[in-house]
């Protein structure tokens, strides 16, 4: 059964305001509230726990925010520029909205490409690993499943940029849907990102 | 199932294996879980003999089962056809790990939830159907990984159901595999629980007003949200359970930890408790889950067989959300023995007793039900009726493992074995079977035998007693849930005659499944041909043909009424489906 034929694929639903694609995503982000929830929860509970002195200081940790702030930065400009795609589509540009798109798949990446040549690559050479210790553990754990939400979205990006454009033509308001829940998806981890930089950069 | 409707036509792949029908991927969540409870039992009764005979060989398949899986095997595992203690061991961590993700779940919302929620509430179909296909597809992979564990190096995860660390994380390779399976089961439910969720929101028909809803609807779209947002956390425990196995972290490490005088190479910092929280804050939404959707079905049973309305039908709704809010609330009533300070305990203890009324209240609601009204006694009646006492055994005796002074001494006990499984065995899984006989007609247009299913209810009902009855006695004299021979210590064999009989229990509670499998087989080639109302019912599902084609209803149906209005004073029948408009 092809998705069209069902109700409310693209039109909003009286009750809930919103079609059932951005619902979906919603009730998808709330699960992923509670995934990385556990996390910080976890994270709050093992300093908390841990002994005195045994928790490194910002120095030990090595981590610069130099670094982790200009990558906030790069985050937080990708959030703007995948506005940017799907404010071009309602205005029914979809050359510009592909360029826009293009634009975030490439801040991801520069992201992921910082995060492994200055800080993974250097540290784990450093014999800084995840074994280390219980910081370093929360860590290399928190940031890369943050990372993997990351590869996560532009595998998704990359699809609508290619094979999955073809929906423009024949479903335009469809293909925009879609392309705002995969904006929903990507705020959201660019905020993931916003609790961890301070969590991990500046609180020790 | 016929997919020549609505001109649509697939080859036998895409209508039987890769279907984006909700119907036949209910169809199969319910064949694969009915499969997988059927193997965790056999792992149970395999059990049940190591602990009647300690030391005795397994007949039969202490023999088969060595030349089945080679010599090596067999020489670690079942030396002279005796149960080795760490098979024992995976067999235990594997049983409860199978019934509960892999058999219940999987049938209850995944079988029951997938093909009667969409035809209850008018939808031709779930809103995401290609995402309804992934989630059985991970949760088959999910399956397969943990079956493909048994033959890890070491076996299979052997840290129990709950995977405690520091144990957990020093097991062997299986426990990897077991914590893969997990990763993939909990997406599974993701995936499915957000589906349920929009459908149930998007896609009701016309007139299908929330609180005309039949009451299983409600127990899935409940049960969907403490999947949506209990299972997460589990994730993130398991991810970091798989960090301290793999990549050394010591999450759950502490420092200096000696297993078997040697200091183990852990970086430390970690705390055990923090898996325990992290498991629980899942694992007791879980007992909603595997509860919540068991009422919505027996509730459908109860109110078209002592054809009369639902007594108290909003009360019951409310107090299923009120449930799923509170499920959320009580985790900590598992860990009374891990010293969490009187505080905490204290106010655990309290939510634990104030989440018992609204339990009462549905119980309550269906014992008011029964009052008066003309019941039918067929199998699926039996079973949904049997669920009332078994489930209240279950609930009840759980108020003194609620409370922390009777839990310190009950704690690890066979009594909390013999509380749980009359909540899951004779509850939930019952309720399950009622499900099966009600639905039957519904999923093949054929009847299941009365007269082979009276006697699967009878010789069930009674052995399952006999099974888990003597675990309250055992428990009560302080014999431990986790022992590979009991008769070892004085006080354990004393009671060992108790482990006797539940073991035979055990054993014709199997024997009696025989009936059901051939009434199951049979009936779907010779069962008697039903039209689409065979039970005079009222809800959605039954204004569909038997079996329901692609795309469920011939015209969409519009909603006039509340689910259960029997015996309408006035009426020439004595039910009014929801979809009729005037008498």
């Amino acid at each position: 059964m092809s998705a069209g034929v069902l109700p409310y694929t693209v039109e909003t639903h009286p009750v809930t305001g919103v079609y059932s694609g951005k619902l979906g995503t919603w009730l998808f982000l709330a699960s992923e509230v509670m995934l990385f929830g556990g996390l910080f929860s976890a994270y709050v509970l093992l300093r908390v726990g841990a002994p005195e002195g045994t928790w490194p200081t910002r120095e030990e940790a090595e981590l610069s925010w130099k670094i982790g702030g200009f990558n906030t930065l790069t985050l937080i400009i990708s959030s703007v520029t995948m506005v940017m795609a799907w404010a071009s589509l309602k205005m029914h540009n979809f050359a510009k909205a592909r360029i826009y798109l293009i634009i975030t798949v490439l801040l991801a990446l520069l992201f992921i490409t910082l995060k492994l040549s200055l800080e993974y690559y250097p540290h784990w050479h450093e014999g800084l690993k995840p074994s280390t210790s219980v910081f370093f553990a929360c860590y290399y754990t928190m940031t890369g499943l943050h990372a993997l939400h990351i590869l996560g979205g532009v595998v998704v990006m990359l699809y609508f940029i290619g094979p999955g454009a073809s929906l423009w033509k024949t479903d335009p308001e469809h293909y925009t849907n879609r392309i705002e829940c995969t904006g929903l998806y990507w705020h959201f981890v660019d905020l993931v990102w916003i609790f961890l930089f301070p969590v991990l950069y500046l609180m020790n | 199932m016929s997919d020549h409707d609505q001109g649509h036509h697939h080859g036998f792949l895409r209508t039987y294996v890769f279907s984006t029908d909700h119907k036949v991927i209910g169809v199969q969540y319910a064949v694969t879980a009915l499969v997988f409870l059927f193997f965790g039992f056999c792992l149970m009764m395999m059990m049940r003999w190591q602990l009647a005979y300690p030391g005795h060989a397994i007949p039969v398949l202490g023999d088969l089962l060595p030349k089945l899986f080679g010599k090596d095997w067999g020489e670690t595992n079942m030396a002279g056809g005796v149960m080795s203690p760490d098979l024992y061991n995976s067999f235990g961590a594997m049983h409860g790990t199978i019934m509960i993700f892999l058999g219940v779940v999987p049938l209850i919302v995944g079988g029951f939830g997938n093909y009667v929620m969409p035809l209850q509430i008018g939808a031709p179909d779930m809103s995401f159907p290609k995402l309804n296909m992934a989630s059985y597809w991970v949760y088959f992979t999910g399956g397969v990984v943990m079956l493909a564990s048994f033959f890890a190096p070491g076996g299979a995860a052997s840290s129990g159901w709950t995977s405690y660390a520091p144990l957990s994380v020093t097991a062997t390779q299986g426990q990897t595999w077991w914590l893969v399976g997990m990763v993939l089961l909990i997406t599974s439910s993701l995936l499915g629980s957000v589906n349920f969720i929009v459908t149930i929101l998007h896609l009701r028909a016309k007139g299908m007003t929330m609180f005309r809803l039949p009451f299983f609807v409600w127990a899935q779209f409940v049960t969907s949200f403490l999947l949506l947002l209990a299972f997460p956390p589990l994730e993130a425990a398991g991810v970091l359970q798989l960090m301290d196995r793999v990549a050394g972290t010591s999450f759950f490490m502490p420092q200096g930890l000696v297993v078997s005088g040697v200091v183990q190479d852990y970086a430390g910092g970690g705390s055990p408790l923090l898996w325990q929280h992290l498991f629980w804050f899942l694992a007791h939404p879980e007992v909603y889950v595997l509860i919540l959707p068991a009422f919505g079905i027996i509730t459908e049973i109860i109110a078209n067989n002592t054809r009369k309305p639902l007594w108290g039908y909003r009360t019951m709704v409310y107090s299923v959300i009120f449930l799923g809010f509170t499920s959320f609330l009580v985790w900590a009533h598992h860990m009374f023995m891990t010293g969490m300070g009187t505080s905490i305990s204290a106010f655990f203890a309290t939510t634990t007793m104030i989440i018992s009324i609204p339990s009462v209240i549905l119980l309550t609601c269906l014992l008011i039900t029964l009052y008066r009204g003309s019941i039918r006694f067929n199998t699926a009646m039996l079973f949904a009726l049997s669920f009332l006492p078994m489930f209240a055994i279950g609930g009840l005796t759980g108020l003194p493992l609620g409370l922390p002074a009777s839990d310190i001494a009950l704690h690890d006990t066979y009594y909390v074995i013999g509380h749980f499984h009359y909540v899951v065995a004779p509850g939930t899984i019952f309720a399950a079977f009622a499900g099966v006989y009600f639905w039957f007609p519904k999923v093949t247009g054929r009847r299941m035998s009365e007269k082979l299913g009276k006697l699967h209810w009878f010789f069930s009902f009674i052995a399952i007693n006999v099974v888990f009855m003597p675990m309250f006695f055992q428990g009560l004299a302080g014999v431990s849930r986790r022992l590979y021979d009991q008769t070892l210590y004085s006080w354990g064999d004393a009671m060992q005659g108790w482990t006797i009989t539940s073991s035979w229990g055990a054993w014709a509670l199997g024997a009696a499944q025989i009936f059901f499998i051939v009434n199951f087989f049979s009936s779907i080639k010779l069962g008697k041909r039903v039209t689409e109302n065979p039970w005079d019912a009222t809800t959605l599902e039954w204004s569909a043909p038997s079996p329901p084609p692609h795309g469920n209803f011939a015209s969409v149906p519009t909603v006039h009424r509340e689910p259960y209005e029997y015996s309408v004073p006035g009426m020439s029948t004595d039910f009014f489906p929801q979809n009729v408009s005037e008498a």
